[in-house]
């Protein structure tokens, strides 16, 4: 697979409903400010280097498709409740717009894209969420189709492997939304049950209501350097204890020493861990 | 009353807190302490009572009364050694049969350094994701504020009651005023929008009953007292054999009835 293919997108429905403008336009943005050290990165570059700053070693927030390109082997991914979107349940206000927003600037129907893959050749059920949608906050339809895909994996005796980045709980679905731990956690408990290994990759930030439930279910947990992994945001601790909080605090370092992780692992070696994993898990004695 | 009055109302100063009820409903509380981790977290009560002439493991949040025992307790929101403290007594109940209740009241899990660093995160989805499949039943009881993921920590129950003016949120008011609105006045909205009183939660399918209160809360006590043995009393009832199944049964039931919330075609 060339490299430049690495973060192009699978077809994708919402993608073809949108008009195509007919003279080709200069991209806004060739390219891109690292957050981190300021520098001007080629997009380009980004692409080649899986979205980690060349200069500094910044990680981007990458987005779930971009994720699955660079996770599964080629071709190998078939999406599962593709057409599962969100609508308001509570009729709560300025949501609609909000979900319009999320959809267009993310182009996809919610803030999870699930299905089942190929890593290294090893079969398994994946499930990556998206950071531009809502933050990639847990609400119903997050809830239902992670619920979904742990049940299939349970029913194929499939491992899953699961990516998170998610600001929690989405608010605008209240109490629905916080019940999506309890039913997640569920079908984790059942897929572990029947004895199947569940590997979750926590990238950032990773909060609230999903650190509180299934980023934290893992068999194996792993996460990417300097992600920020906690249950509290670090400004809601700060506005309680009135006080700075240190700098590594609630990041994937300080999780791995004080021992709620397994191990951090670059993206560009992702792919093989995982596959190593999957591997190690290929064969049980019973 | 609007859903903040409700709000406030849970917040009074005054209301019974989870040992009040501890008393009144239970005889026989003997308190047990730590997680056998790390320490004894105060904003967790638990131990094991009778149930009229059944033992039962009883856990409750308890924000405390005064305010040198509200600080003691840390206002009922609890760090992770609380909730594995909670875990440790629920599995014990599960050993020795017995039925568990719990009495929720908090403002939510507790924000700190030393929450995070101890796992916050990892100790209530450990307690969701073994609650689930517990063999014995579960009856999780609002009292007063359900707040978030603190509150579900010890709600992924087979049965969970709210009192009338108790609520249970993904979130406070304020917070997701100060969020939503970037203005933490807006708490009157907030409360509205989040759907977080007993009629709502009833009405979603996140509670299955209320309980009325009274100006005299020794009803209220009365009336769980008689609410939970009419409950619980198939699975004292039933013979050694049967029990297996009604239990199966009643795992079942479990998981069906969080996995139909937000359930679509």
């Amino acid at each position: 697979m060339l490299m430049k293919d690495l973060f192009k997108k699978p077809g994708n429905k919402l993608e073809s409903d949108e008009q195509k403008p007919k003279t080709p336009s200069i991209p806004d943005e060739l390219c891109v400010s690292c957050p981190s050290c300021s520098k001007a990165v080629f997009k380009a570059e980004l692409n080649e280097s899986f979205g980690v700053c060349p200069s500094c070693g910044h990680y981007f927030k990458i987005g779930a498709r971009a994720r699955i390109d660079m996770i599964a082997d080629k071709k190998s991914f078939v999406e599962h409740d593709a057409k599962l979107t969100s609508t308001n349940p509570l009729a709560f206000p300025e949501y609609d717009e909000k979900l319009e927003k999320a959809k267009k600037e993310s182009k996809e129907r919610e803030a999870v894209v699930t299905g089942v893959c190929r890593i290294g050749g090893y079969p398994c059920a994946l499930f990556v969420m998206e950071p531009r949608f809502i933050m990639g906050s847990m609400g119903r339809i997050v809830g239902e189709k992670i619920t979904r895909l742990f049940e299939y994996a349970t029913k194929k005796s499939l491992p899953v492997v699961g990516f998170t980045v998610s600001g929690g709980a989405r608010m605008q679905e209240g109490i629905l939304s916080l019940l999506q731990m309890a039913k997640v956690s569920g079908a984790v408990k059942y897929h572990s049950d029947a004895g199947n290994l569940y590997v979750a990759v926590l990238t950032n930030p990773t909060t609230g209501g999903v650190t509180a439930s299934f980023a934290m279910q893992g068999d194996i947990i792993i996460a990417e350097p300097g992600a920020l992994i906690g249950f509290a945001g670090p400004r809601v601790i700060e506005q309680t204890i009135l006080q700075k909080l240190p700098p590594n605090f609630q990041r994937a370092e300080y999780l791995l020493q004080t021992g709620f992780i397994d191990g951090i692992v670059e993206r560009k070696d992702q792919k093989d861990y995982i596959a190593r994993i999957l591997k190690l898990h290929s064969r049980g004695v019973s | 009353m609007g859903a903040y009055d409700k709000v406030l109302a849970a917040r009074a100063k005054g209301r019974p807190t989870a040992v009040d009820f501890i008393k009144n409903i239970f005889t026989d509380f003997v308190e047990m302490h730590g997680d056998r981790r790390f320490g004894d977290d105060k904003a967790v009560v638990a131990g094991i009572a009778m149930l009229g002439d059944v033992p039962v493991t009883v856990i409750g949040l308890e924000k405390g009364h005064d305010l040198k025992e509200k600080v003691m307790r840390n206002f009922g929101s609890a760090h992770p050694e609380g909730y594995r403290k909670a875990l440790r007594q629920m599995k014990l109940a599960e050993k020795f049969g017995r039925p568990i209740v719990c009495f929720v009241d908090t403002a939510g899990a507790y924000c700190g350094v030393d929450a995070e660093s101890r796992g916050q995160g990892e100790a209530i989805a450990e307690n969701l994701y073994e609650m689930m499949t517990l063999r014995t039943p579960i009856v999780s009881i609002f009292i007063g504020e359900g707040g978030s993921g603190g509150a579900l920590a010890l709600a992924v129950a087979d049965e969970v009651w709210i009192l009338s003016n108790a609520f249970y949120s993904v979130i406070s008011p304020e917070g997701c005023a100060s969020i939503l609105w970037k203005d933490a006045k807006k708490v009157r909205e907030a409360s509205e929008c989040l759907k977080l009183t007993a009629e709502d939660l009833l009405w979603l399918g996140a509670v299955e009953r209320i309980i009325e209160e009274k100006e005299d809360f020794a009803d209220v006590y009365k009336n769980i007292y008689f609410l939970l043995i009419e409950y619980l009393d198939k699975y004292y009832k039933s013979q050694e054999k049967d029990k297996e199944k009604l239990l199966d049964e009643m795992l079942k039931k479990r998981y069906k009835k969080f996995r139909k919330i937000g359930e679509v075609s």
